[in-house]
This record gives structure tokens, C-alpha cells and sequence, in this order.
């Protein structure tokens, strides 16, 4: 079989591209710490009420500097529906679904999850920024899917020593 | 220019019965029908972000979703396999120069005429508004499962069809190299065959016993999960039949040539291969999946858009062999001379240069941890609608404009207004993709009826307004085709003589020794393909304890 010059020249390259573009994604996650959700458990939805940590949804400090938000969502409301953490600090979002599909997507930041009925959904995040974020369910949930929002408000730390480094710190 | 190497065992014709030739009709019938349909819905989706509902113009409608719904089935699904189903075995049988096997042909036909039946009802009376990806728990009809069961059904029935056709060839034939066009086609719907069987077992183990109560509970990530090992190759099942048509029919059609048979077979046995272990891709931000398993599908997604550069390279080389023969001079001169006045040219031309734009956006969502930024946005649709919706489906409007001459024995009816459909269609997508695109990257979210949610941004107020404006002209833009498609079967002159299939030939031809015959050991590759397959999915399969919690929820 014939392969023309300037064909193994196009392949080349763009197997060149390729490569370029997986070393970029592995220095993000290796290098940058920037994190997909993974296995983080399972839950019977139908129990919620009686399964911590859902069986206390809202924000707690775990630690100096770190907290865990545990949200519920449910047609079509997310519980808590709104919610107050610190800026500057690490903040876990523990969540799970009490029925159907739900999505946790946080504006302007990188945090996006699917809640699945039966399994946890966790990832940390560091907001920089004091302020109102809208929280919304991109996930089709039934048909009142487009009222199903929440608000995290990011109030300023009172220490006032947040110090700018690393956007994303490791989860 | 040297002979062209031809790509069917009989260059010089080959008709159908004509029996045959009316069944392969009406299912395209079904397909260009379900695309027309369908896109009614998609105006309103589009209007919708811009902040404009016209749900009242849809009287049998009772809500958004449920059009949603119908918007995603029968553009996707409907319509995509419909024309598959016709087009491979009418290209295998034209390839070969052997005729279908009746049975086949009537059982895939009665399959798929059942199966919309089935899910038509469904849908239109409300009773499974769970949009095409039908993600459990929420739950449809029983006959909403059984009806999208019985069109993959469909489907396999056509692959038998031709699996039956090359086999008989391959008989009378021993020691000759199957015909590359058949070849092409049995490649995708094999393809197509191994990827199916997740949502086969998806449909009839867990959804149907659920919607009919013989099962309490179903597992919401495993059956997603197994949505997913078949959503992302079926996108290649949409693709490979056009893929068929830029490689093999295109040249023709501009007076330019195939590059290479081993070429052309490589590039398929590698879509067969690596379609299908890339489906954690599409669930990146799922819970209860390893990151190191959504990282490999990552690598494996990224391979896959290997073939369609080489695709790339050898679909250019072919169409820039036929505009230099016209005339064409210098780096892109030989562009300008492709025959852009040829409907069914230019609707394709189109849609490659669109598909240039949609594999590059398809990259960011496969890129792992930037998905997050863009997972269930109108990025995601902002993308598809240049792939499925666009390379897939301007494609798939183009080659009507030859394929129902050739069915109906009639001229096109209007070429201008034809060549008016594809214009508007493809400036309409790249305004309704820019609008999706950039609103996505703001957090808009794909799948909501914008116009009456509770919340908003100002952020999305001027990208809604782009994808609404977009998305009105896609509208006229299939309404044109489907004129231009009926007055032909109403109104069109009848032909005299019977017209022939654009088949192509190739530049280099097949080699009769060496290994390059194994190429066309397709059970083989088949078996490769498996278990590439097993290893990307098994370290899930085995280790993931079901949660089999979830009762049905009709939130609809």
C-alpha cells in the first residue's frame, strides 16, 4: 500500500496535535490538580433521612479552612437551596439524588456533577471570588426541571487572610 | 490520469427488482419524514433560549419536554437508522450486483414501521417525555422501550441483509477481494451491531420488565452506563454512512477520485475498533465511575478521531483531483471549481467544512477534566448540531438530491431551491452554534426551557437571542428540503431511462496478495473489536456492585 508524502506528513501532525493535547490534559490533572468526580459510595435514596451524612444537609467546618456542604436534590428543589461558605476555603460539596437524575452545576466555576439516584457525588473546590453563585440542575428532571435552582453565597473570609495561590488546590 | 480501480464488481450498472427498489423508498420516506417532523420542535427549542415560546402553536403538545422528546428521537434516532437502513443494503446491493434477500428486506421494514408506531404513541401522548437518552428512574411507557427496541431490531435485520448478500458473493467469488463499497457498508453496520447490544440489553433486561412492573427497581448509573457503551459509537453508526458517501460517491460527483482501497479499508477496521470503548467520556462528571476509567476512555477518545483525520486527507485529496480536472489552479483555486451549482455537492461540501468545526468542539468535551466546564451547557448541543446535525444530516439532505431521482425515477424538482436549503441551513447552524457555543461556556444550560425558568443570566440573554435567530433559519432551511423532496416525489418529470449510483473508482486498487486481503477478514477485526471492548468496560463491569434502588418516576 501507497501512502502519498504529504498524507504521512498530515498524519503525522496531526498525531502531533494529539499527543500535545493528552500531555495538556495530564498536566492539568497531574500537575494542576484539577479533578473529575469519582467513586466517593453509594446511598438508598429512599433513606436518605436516616443516612448521614444527608441525614444533615447544609455546610460544616471539618477542619480549620475546610468545610463540607452536603445538598440534597429532589424534584425540583435542591436542599438546602441556598447555602454560605467562606471564599478562600476548601470546599467539599457532598450530593446525592432522592429520586430522579438531577445535575449540581455551579456558575463561572468548575464545578459540575451529575447526582445519580443511589451513588455520592463529591468534589472540593477553593472560591476566590466573595460573591452570589447560581447553583442549577442541568439534568432533565420532570417538567418542572427549569425552576430547580439554588444560590451558594461566598461571603469574605473573616480573617481576611486569604492569600492568592493555587486556584484549585488538590481534593 | 491512470484507470480508476472500480469499487463495485459491475461498473457498468446494476437495478434492483423493482419491488425491492419500493421497500428501500418508503423507509428513506420514513427517515427524510422523521427529520421534518422533528425539526418543528427543534424551532421551539432554539426560540426557547432567545426568551420566545411558541408552544401554543403545537396544540397536541402538553409540554416542552415532551416535544424535547419527539425533537431528539426522530431527528437521531428515527431518521439516522431509517436512511442507514435503506442506504447500506441499496449500496451493498449495488456493489455486488446481487439482489436483497426479500425476506430480510420486508421483516427490516415491518420492524421499524412497528417500532415507530410504537414509540409515536408514546411520545405523543405524553407518556414517555424522558427525552432520547431515557435515563432511568424516570420512566416511560412499556411501548416507548418495545418500539426503540424493535428500530435497532430493524437495523439488524438490514445487517443480515447484507451479511447474507456479501457471504453469497463471497461464494460465487472465491480469492477476489470483497467490492470496497460493500465493504464500507458492512464495516459500519457491523460496527453499528456491536455497539447496539448495550441498549439492547439496557431496553429489554431493565427498562421494559420495569415499565411493565415484572421488575420494582433498576439501577439509575448502570443502566446509563450502558445507555453510554452504546451513545458514543452510535454517533459513528450516524457518521459512517456519510463517511460512505464522501469517500465513494463524492469523487464521482465532482470529477475527482478515490485515493486508495487499503486506505479506505484501514480507516474503516479503525472506527469498527475504537468507536465503541469511549463511552466514559460522556460521564466525566458522573459519580461511582473511577477516575483512572473515565481517564483511559479519555486516551481511547482521542484515538478515535485518528480515522476521521485520515478521512480528512483523503476526502480533500479526491475533491481537490476533481477540481483541478475542472480547471482549477493554485493552493485553493481548484476549490472554487468544485460544482457548487450541484445541489447534492454543495449540500455536502457544506456539511464537511461544518464537521470541520464540530470534531474541534468535540474535542473539548472529550479533554477530561475541562469537560466540567462544559457538561450539560448548550456547548454540548452547540457542538452536536455541527456533527449529527450537520455533518450527518446536511449530508444525509444531500445525497436526496440524487438518491430520490434515483428511487422515484424523477428529476429534481427545484435545484435552486434545493441549493437555497443547504445555504441557509449551514449559515443557520454556525449562528445557532455560536450561540449555544459561547452561552455554554457561561454555564447555560442544554435541555431547559429558558423561556419560563425561574432563574437567568445576563450572560445569556445575547447567546440565547444568536441560537434562536440560528436555529429559525436551520427550520426554513430543512422546510425548503422538504419541499424540494416531495414536489420531486409528487411533481418531479419522470426520467426515461433508469440513472445510475455516483460510484467512484479508486486511484490505487486493492492488492490481490500480501496482507492486504486480510482486511477484508471482517470477522476478524469483529472479534478484535470485542475484545478491545472487554477491556475498557470489564474493570467496570466487574468491580461495580449494582444498587438496583430506584422505582419509576413520571414526572411528566
Amino acid at each position: 500500500m501507497k501512502i502519498h508524502v504529504y498524507e504521512k506528513g498530515f498524519l503525522a501532525a496531526g498525531l502531533v496535535v494529539l499527543i500535545g493535547c493528552m500531555s495538556a490534559l495530564a498536566y492539568a490533572s497531574f500537575g494542576r490538580h484539577i479533578h473529575l468526580p469519582g467513586v466517593a459510595g453509594q446511598v438508598d435514596p429512599r433513606n436518605l433521612s436516616n443516612t448521614p451524612p444527608f441525614d444533615q444537609p447544609g455546610v460544616r467546618e471539618v477542619a480549620p479552612g475546610q468545610y463540607e456542604v452536603v445538598v440534597i436534590g429532589r424534584y425540583w428543589s435542591f436542599t438546602p437551596a441556598q447555602v454560605r461558605v467562606p471564599a478562600g476555603a476548601d470546599i467539599t460539596f457532598i450530593a446525592t439524588s432522592a429520586d430522579v437524575l438531577h445535575g449540581f452545576n455551579i456558575e463561572g466555576t468548575r464545578l459540575n456533577m451529575m447526582l445519580i439516584p443511589g451513588q455520592i457525588s463529591r468534589n472540593t473546590y477553593r472560591f476566590d471570588e466573595p460573591g452570589e453563585y447560581l447553583l442549577i440542575c442541568h439534568e432533565y428532571c420532570g417538567i418542572g426541571h427549569h425552576t430547580m435552582a439554588g444560590r451558594v453565597i461566598v461571603e469574605a473570609a473573616a480573617t481576611g487572610a486569604t492569600t492568592t495561590g493555587e486556584r484549585n488546590p488538590g481534593s | 490520469m491512470a484507470a480508476l480501480t472500480p469499487i463495485v464488481a459491475d461498473p457498468s450498472g446494476y437495478q434492483l427488482p423493482v419491488m425491492q427498489r419500493r421497500i428501500l423508498r418508503y423507509t428513506i420516506y420514513i427517515g427524510y419524514l422523521a427529520l421534518t417532523a422533528g425539526v418543528f420542535h427543534g424551532l421551539a427549542n432554539a426560540l426557547g433560549y432567545a426568551g420566545v415560546s411558541i408552544l401554543g402553536w403545537f396544540p397536541a403538545l402538553q409540554n416542552y419536554y415532551q416535544g424535547l422528546t419527539a425533537h431528539g428521537v426522530a431527528n437521531v434516532l428515527i431518521f439516522t437508522f431509517s436512511f442507514s437502513n435503506a442506504f447500506l443494503p441499496l449500496m451493498t446491493a449495488r456493489a455486488l450486483s446481487r439482489p436483497l434477500s426479500s425476506g430480510l428486506l420486508w421483516a427490516s421494514f415491518a420492524a421499524l414501521v412497528l417500532g415507530n408506531v410504537l414509540a409515536i404513541y408514546a411520545v405523543v401522548s405524553n407518556q414517555a417525555s424522558v427525552l432520547f437518552t431515557s435515563y432511568a428512574p424516570l420512566q416511560a411507557h412499556w411501548s416507548y422501550y418495545l418500539g426503540l427496541a424493535l428500530v435497532v431490531v430493524s437495523t439488524w435485520l438490514a445487517l443480515a441483509n447484507m451479511l447474507v448478500m456479501v457471504r453469497g458473493w463471497r461464494r460465487d467469488h472465491p480469492g477476489q477481494r470483497t467490492p470496497l463499497l460493500a465493504y464500507m457498508s458492512l464495516a459500519s453496520y457491523l460496527m453499528w451491531l456491536l455497539a447496539s447490544v448495550p441498549i439492547a440489553v439496557e431496553f429489554l433486561v431493565f427498562l421494559l420488565p420495569w415499565s411493565l412492573g415484572l421488575r420494582e427497581t433498576v439501577d439509575p448509573l448502570l443502566t446509563r452506563t450502558l445507555f453510554w457503551f452504546t451513545g458514543h459509537a452510535i454517533v459513528y453508526a450516524w457518521l459512517l454512512p456519510a463517511y460512505i458517501s464522501w469517500y465513494a460517491l463524492i469523487p464521482r460527483q465532482v470529477g475527482g477520485a478515490m485515493i486508495s482501497d487499503s486506505y479506505t479499508r484501514i480507516v474503516f477496521i479503525l472506527f469498527l475498533l475504537l468507536s465503541i470503548p469511549t463511552g466514559f467520556h460522556h460521564q466525566y462528571t458522573d459519580p461511582g465511575i473511577s477516575t483512572g476509567m473515565k481517564a483511559a476512555h479519555g486516551f481511547l477518545t482521542f484515538g478515535v478521531f485518528f480515522p476521521s483525520l485520515a478521512t480528512a486527507f483523503s476526502v480533500i485529496a479526491a475533491l481537490e483531483i476533481g477540481g483541478r480536472r475542472r480547471g482549477g489552479r493554485g493552493l485553493l483555486g481548484w476549490f472554487w471549481r468544485l460544482p457548487w451549482g450541484d445541489p447534492s455537492v454543495a449540500a455536502q461540501l457544506l456539511a464537511m467544512l461544518t464537521f470541520v468545526l464540530g470534531g474541534a468542539t468535540g474535542l473539548v468535551n472529550a479533554s477530561y477534566t475541562m469537560n466540567q466546564v462544559i457538561h450539560n451547557t448548550t456547548w454540548v448541543p452547540g457542538h452536536f448540531h455541527m456533527t449529527v446535525g450537520t455533518a450527518v444530516a446536511l449530508t444525509l439532505m444531500g445525497i436526496a438530491y440524487w438518491l430520490i431521482p434515483f428511487l422515484t425515477e424523477r428529476q429534481l424538482w427545484s435545484r435552486k431551491l434545493a441549493l437555497a436549503s443547504s445555504w441557509i441551513y449551514t449559515i443557520g447552524v454556525l449562528v445557532f452554534a455560536r450561540g449555544m457555543i459561547s452561552g455554554g461556556l457561561e454555564g447555560m444550560p442544554r435541555r431547559t426551557f429558558m423561556a419560563e425558568a425561574t432563574y437567568s443570566s445576563p450572560d445569556w440573554v445575547l447567546p440565547g437571542i444568536i441560537t434562536g435567530v440560528g436555529g429559525s433559519m436551520m427550520f426554513v432551511g430543512v422546510m425548503l428540503f422538504f419541499i424540494v423532496v416531495g414536489m420531486t416525489v409528487i411533481a418531479g418529470r419522470r426520467t426515461g431511462a433508469p440513472v445510475d449510483i455516483p460510484v467512484s473508482g479508486t486511484l490505487s486498487p486493492p492488492a490481490r496478495s500480501g496482507w492486504e486481503p486480510s482486511l477484508d477478514r471482517l470477522g476478524l477485526w469483529v472479534i478484535v473489536a470485542i475484545v478491545l471492548i472487554l477491556i475498557a468496560y470489564a474493570p467496570f463491569f466487574l468491580s461495580y456492585e449494582p444498587n438496583a434502588v430506584s422505582p419509576g418516576f413520571r414526572l411528566f
